[in-house]
């Protein structure tokens, strides 16, 4: 899709090609009073396209919980902000990167955390961690290979060049993914309360500002191709990619956040997707004012550009800003001492219209808020998916071996270590990482303080795609369970929901029945959703991902010292488990690789449940009783304790209450709001009197010793076995050996 | 003891250090911007980790001809100790101020994990309250940490004992299987023939207490701030 000044062509036909459709295309002459030139309708598709309008999610986005007392501000602006006590903030967002990853993976994979740290330093907040989720196709897929490498490249390669530490996040492996593999990037930023950064623009004759790295032609049309299925041609949109420039993003961190210092700056926007166009419509929209800007003056980096490209560039590492009148000399300071462009653009006018000037002539004119206001919105019809039938467990069979199959389970793509991907990552840079990737949540202090952020990202695609209600809210539920393990209070969520093609009734139900469970789970833990990103149209052909709705989550630890982890400790003390044992196996991982089955209803998901056992175990934490704490999530219990002992290279030797529950269910289900703490005799003794009298199912299950796992005395395997058949997998599999 | 840490144009452990000297000697270092000619009067001198100018042409090359490397020679030539940390030493080898140089890791892979040292020599300001042999765990983070030299080079380095540090196993034995990085001979950090100058490739700045992972990496600042003390 090449356009030049100057060149003639019909412009509905063209409307088509940049992915408007008849009814958007009339709306837009409606607007514009008249037809539209070729950067004006530019303008308009990627405005309206499904990755910058929400055009088909945002009725349903608008359900999700999005206040709490500690909320300052919610979903819209560029992150979510949560206020986290002694006069500071958290700003935090997760965004997808995954149609631009699967075409380039190395730049795909890299642009994504330039763009959310962008989103998160533009608000005034120093980042102080990234964690991200991706999903893979079928390792036997013969693509699956290279994108690992290339992903994981990126990311590390942007990441550790930014210095800002790479601690957290989760990579699992699908067929469904086979086509459209997910890259979802979670930055997390700490700020001054009262020094929170918004894009608001404000003050007729204030000068607008563009910062940071020259205008390319890279990204043209991004937002568009991140708007649709893909096809057989996906080779040919590698130059919608954009390339990054992480030394340039550092500059660009240490000269906003010093130019931040000052009172200089009115408001400030991020180019992202849809780059010099959206940032000038979200400043001028959100301020109901009018924006001239002269495309003379931006800095490009090749010559003879059209307004169209100049407009809809995604080129990385750029900035627009609003700043007081007469403050541009001191801003420019600060900008050249970084070496970095700095240009004043335009102004900001009291027309209410985007005017752009090139070369003397005007080269767009349309009005700002209507393209907002009336931007096209969607209520795609959709269809429930019929529930699937509950698996007894009974009609599961046991395993002839439980050891084998616990080293088949800890064993597969899903499970295996991923330190081949996380030791790429500088995870220490900044000097505050207390927990280090492989725990449930990261644990980052809070520079110079004794209080520290816990973050996570979670989901479980597999329960999603067998019932989205029940996996919406299991994934808010994890998310909020994994804080609660490193003794912190869940505080907010992010989300970065991903899906197929919502023009189909089925994946609207998808979408539709996440975002409900989601919204019971946000409601019932108190654990609203303050930012998010909506990536649709993760199909190839017909076949669409498995529905991913990943969530970033943020708590905090009042005292870094009661934070816990899920290593095992000390050989004698005993190890209880929290929550009721039902051995649920539909949609397991056991009943996945042990009986290669998919089918069953994903295990039910009692919020009030998750609360009180969530509630009880946090408070044992906090006040010290607790040694050791893991929750129980994919593979269930016996895994669980796995990796408590591969941690650390204890054994444990468990022993099971007796009760209908067969064995291998109670091993291997997967019900939820369970957690297992290791604690002293003594301790463990009082937790099970009182989690008696509050209600809360306990019990005790076994103690740690030696350096071998056993159940009910039998099925010995040693932790160092057990830990190289978890380290095996990924390394072996990227050096081509599995 | 005063110390200055030089920030270049994507330097990213420069705070990291600060807060470790900071915090054992107990003097906030001054930070010294890469295009200032002059150098406060200090006792050390702290070219730390990071990215500088996005380790675009090499690791260092464009760092070690930045405005303020004069003066860092200068002062190295007349005796002032300088210390690199990671980018740091890839900014002294670039500078000729230590010989060798850092190439890509044997494995081709950024790596970040903590690695088993030995201390090769504690004759020097910076490992002297370490004890001879001792292993010490420190963790790396680079992409390009594989140091190279000719071989006269490296049997003059190892004759005259200005090998710091190792990579080894965690029982002590060096063989290559335990290099992060595929370094000739194991070194993971040497000093000049005055051993005033030192570059390393390991991180001691991050593990300076048992909350961060450990605090291996506390003697070294240590040792520096009683040399520098007395």
């Amino acid at each position: 899709m090449t356009v030049r000044p100057g060149q003639q062509k019909n412009m509905e036909s063209l409307a088509r090609e940049f992915g408007l459709s008849a009814d958007e295309y009339k709306l837009a002459l409606g607007i514009l009073g008249r037809e539209p030139n070729v950067t004006e309708l530019g303008i308009f598709s990627v405005m309206w396209s499904e990755h910058c309008s929400y055009k088909s999610s945002k009725k349903w986005l608008r359900t999700l919980p999005t206040t709490a007392p500690w909320v300052v501000c919610g979903p819209g602006e560029n992150a979510g902000v949560i206020d986290i006590g002694d006069g500071m903030v958290a700003i935090f967002k997760m965004e997808s990167h995954n149609h631009p990853s699967f075409i380039e993976p190395y730049q795909g994979a890299a642009t994504g955390v330039g763009g959310i740290l962008r989103d998160v330093f533009t608000m005034g907040a120093r980042p102080i961690a990234n964690l991200n989720s991706l999903r893979f196709g079928d390792p036997k897929h013969p693509k699956t290979r290279t994108l690992v490498a290339g992903v994981v490249g990126g990311i590390g390669g942007y990441g550790n060049c930014v210095g800002v530490p790479t601690v957290g996040g989760e990579c699992t492996f699908h067929a469904r993914y086979n086509g459209n593999i997910l890259v979802n990037a979670m930055t997390v930023g700490l700020a001054a309360k009262d020094r929170v950064f918004y894009a608001r623009a404000a003050g007729i004759g204030n000068p607008v500002v563009y910062v940071g790295s020259k205008t390319g032609r890279d990204g043209i049309h991004g937002a568009t191709m991140a708007s649709a299925v893909f096809g057989a041609e996906v080779e040919a949109k590698r130059p919608t990619v954009q390339v990054g420039d992480p030394f340039t993003e550092k500059l660009l961190i240490e000269a906003c956040l010093e130019l931040m210092a000052t009172d200089a700056i009115v408001s400030i926007q991020d180019m992202g997707a849809a780059g010099l166009t959206s940032s000038s419509f979200e400043m001028a929209g959100k301020g109901g004012l009018g924006i001239e800007i002269n495309l003379d003056k931006v800095p490009q980096r090749e010559q003879g550009m059209s307004a169209y490209e100049i407009m809809l560039s995604e080129s990385q590492e750029r900035m627009l800003m609003v700043l007081k009148q007469g403050r541009e000399a001191e801003a420019q300071r600060i900008f050249d001492k970084w070496e970095l462009d700095f240009a004043v653009i335009g102004t900001l006018t009291d027309t209410g219209r985007l005017v752009l000037r090139q070369g003397g002539q005007v080269a767009a004119d349309m009005p700002v808020a209507p393209l907002s206001e009336q931007m096209p919105e969607y209520a795609r019809p959709w269809v429930p998916l019929p529930a699937r039938p509950t698996v007894a467990a009974a009609s599961v069979p046991a395993p002839k071996d439980y050891a084998i199959a616990l080293k088949t389970l800890i064993g597969c793509p899903d499970l295996a270590s991923k330190r081949w991907i996380y030791e790429q990552y500088d995870h220490m840079v900044m000097g505050d990482t207390l927990q280090r990737p492989g725990g449930d949540a990261a644990v980052v202090r809070i520079h110079g303080s004794d209080r520290a952020l816990a973050m996570t990202t979670d989901c479980t695609p597999r329960y999603c795609d067998a019932d989205p209600r029940t996996g919406g809210a299991q994934a808010v539920a994890e998310v909020w369970r994994n804080i609660t393990c490193v003794g912190a209070r869940p505080l907010a969520i992010t989300d970065c929901m991903n899906f197929g093609n919502p023009e189909r009734p089925e994946i609207m139900g998808q979408f539709v029945g996440c975002i409900e469970g989601m919204s019971e789970a946000c409601k019932a833990l108190d654990f609203p959703v303050v930012s998010g990103n909506v990536s649709l149209y993760n199909d190839t052909g017909t076949t669409g991902v498995q529905p991913t709705p990943s969530i970033g989550g943020v708590g905090i630890l009042d005292n870094l010292r009661t934070f816990q982890s899920v290593g095992l400790k000390k050989a004698g003390n005993v190890l209880v488990l929290v929550g009721a044992t039902r051995g649920h196996l539909g949609a397991s991982l056991y009943l996945r690789e042990i009986q290669s089955r998919e089918d069953g209803a994903p295990p039910p998901v009692d919020l009030a449940a998750e609360r009180r056992n969530g509630d009880f175990v946090r408070h044992r934490i906090t006040a010290g009783k607790v040694q050791a704490c893991h929750d129980c999530s994919d593979g269930g219990l016996y895994v669980a304790v796995a990796e408590m002992a591969m941690a650390t290279g204890l054994g444990a030797a468990l022993t099971l209450p007796a009760g209908d529950v067969p064995l291998h269910a109670f091993l291997f289900g997967e019900d939820q709001a369970r957690y297992v703490l290791e604690m002293a005799e003594a301790d463990a003794a009082t937790l099970l009197s009182q989690a008696k009298a509050e209600g809360v199912p306990a019990a005790r299950i076994g103690a740690i010793s030696g350096a071998e796992l056993t159940v009910n005395g039998a099925w010995p395997i040693s932790v160092s076995e057990l830990r190289a058949t978890n380290e095996a997998w990924l390394p072996a599999y990227m050096s081509g050996k599995a | 003891m005063k110390s200055a840490v030089i920030v270049f144009p994507g330097s990213n452990c420069d705070r990291d250090v600060a807060v470790a000297l900071a915090r054992i000697s107990g003097s906030k270092p001054a930070m010294v911007w890469h295009g200032d000619k002059t150098i406060p009067k200090v006792d050390l001198i702290v070219l730390p980790g990071g990215f500088s100018y996005g380790d675009y042409l090499r690791s260092g090359a464009m760092a070690a001809h930045s405005p303020v490397m004069t003066e860092v020679a200068a002062r190295a030539k007349r005796g002032v100790p300088v210390l690199g940390i990671c980018n740091g030493f890839q900014i002294l080898t670039e500078a000729g101020l230590l010989p060798g140089a850092l190439m890509r890791n044997a494995g081709l892979h950024f790596v970040c994990r903590d690695v088993a040292l030995k201390v090769e020599s504690t004759e020097s300001m910076f490992t002297r309250r370490y004890s001879q042999g001792q292993i010490v765990r420190i963790p790396v983070a680079h992409a390009d940490g594989n140091y190279r030299a000719d071989a006269k080079t490296l049997d003059r380095l190892e004759g005259k004992g200005l090998v710091a540090l190792r990579y080894c196993g965690s029982d002590g034995t060096v063989s290559e299987k335990d290099s992060p990085n595929g370094s000739a001979r194991n070194i993971a950090g040497i000093f000049n023939d005055k051993r005033t100058v030192m570059g390393l490739m390991p991180h001691p700045e991050r593990v300076i207490e048992p909350l961060l992972g450990g605090s291996d990496g506390r003697p070294f600042f240590e040792g520096i701030a009683e040399a520098l003390a007395a």
